[in-house]
């Protein structure tokens, strides 16, 4: 089963590589640019068994870290 | 008296040996090393320092793949007993992110590595890291990292600042940290973790190459703290 987990940083947390990517983007002309968030996707391939709730314990206790960031999880074929 | 310090190495640890150097240059004894992989500490230790470097290759986040390494959970059940615990730079970040201590180390404000001796201010003189030095007194000791933004909501911020838990403050604009804060100590005041590098300043003969002696206190504190438990 695949599995994407999407990892941001929440709101309010200072994102210093998303405003260097914003200055870049206004750097190269892009204009209307409002803001840039980078955040992290991680797909993982895991037993058709695996429950959800497992899959979001990985989450809270590797892959995000719930100080600063939120997690979505899809996964492929669920509805 | 024997002290029994404990540094444990993490793949990509690159203070470990800098942080057994300086225990052994203060207290006289050789500290114990021990592997990331190990299931367990050493009995009877006195302190537990997690040293600074890149652990995993600051993987999915700095300090993030360490914490859940083996050994660290015979840290955390030692720190729940009230074992010291020292984290320096990417120690700190463990710490953090094993939730010993509350908060996480942001890239800089900058985004720039810093590397250079900065000042601080001692915030707490009451904790047996920080008992040598006096209150308000600013220190010059070395930071060298990417990752050091100290963030925590504000509503954390103002518990730890009302608990008296901020250890040591910026003297001068770092890396962005929130309110400043350098280092951070846990609720019973026996987990401190911070980014500048005590380790770095502890040699007397070599002040003018190398960060001062500002750090050797933080370890004579603990030493003593000891003494007179």
């Amino acid at each position: 089963m695949q599995v994407r987990v999407l990892v941001r940083l929440k709101p309010g947390v200072l994102d210093p590589q998303g405003r260097a990517v914003h200055h870049a983007l206004e750097g190269m002309g892009f204009a209307g640019v409002e803001d840039v968030r980078v955040g992290r996707l991680i797909e993982l391939d895991v037993a058709d068994a695996t429950d959800h709730a497992t899959i979001t314990a990985m989450c809270e206790k590797l892959l995000a870290n719930t100080v600063i960031e939120s997690f979505t999880i899809e996964t492929a074929g669920a509805d | 008296m024997t002290f029994r310090a404990a540094v444990i190495t993490f793949p990509g640890s690159n203070c470990d040996r800098d942080m057994a150097t300086a225990l052994e240059a203060v207290s006289g004894t050789p500290a114990l090393r021990v592997w990331h992989g190990d299931a367990d500490l050493p009995g009877q230790l006195d302190l537990i320092a997690l040293p600074g470097g890149f652990s995993y290759g600051d993987y999915l986040r700095s300090g993030a793949m360490a914490a859940n390494s083996p050994i660290m959970r015979a840290v955390i059940a030692a720190a729940d007993r009230g074992v010291p615990v020292l984290g320096v730079c990417n120690g700190f970040q463990v710490l953090t992110e094993a939730r010993l201590l509350p908060g996480a180390l942001l890239r800089n404000a900058g985004q720039r590595f810093i590397c250079r001796t900065v000042a601080l201010k001692v915030e707490n003189t009451a904790s047996l890291f920080t008992a040598g030095y006096t209150q308000g007194e600013q220190v010059n000791i070395p930071v060298a990292h990417h990752d050091g933004n100290f963030f925590a909501d504000a509503e954390t911020l103002d518990r730890i600042e009302g608990e008296g838990r901020v250890a040591f403050r910026y003297a001068e604009a770092v890396n962005g940290s929130a309110r400043d804060i350098a280092g951070v100590l846990s609720a019973n005041g026996r987990v401190l973790g911070m980014m500048p590098h005590p380790e770095r300043a502890i040699e007397p003969a070599a002040v003018a190459a190398l960060g001062g002696t500002d750090g050797r206190r933080l370890f004579e504190s603990i030493l003593n703290a000891l003494a007179s438990a």
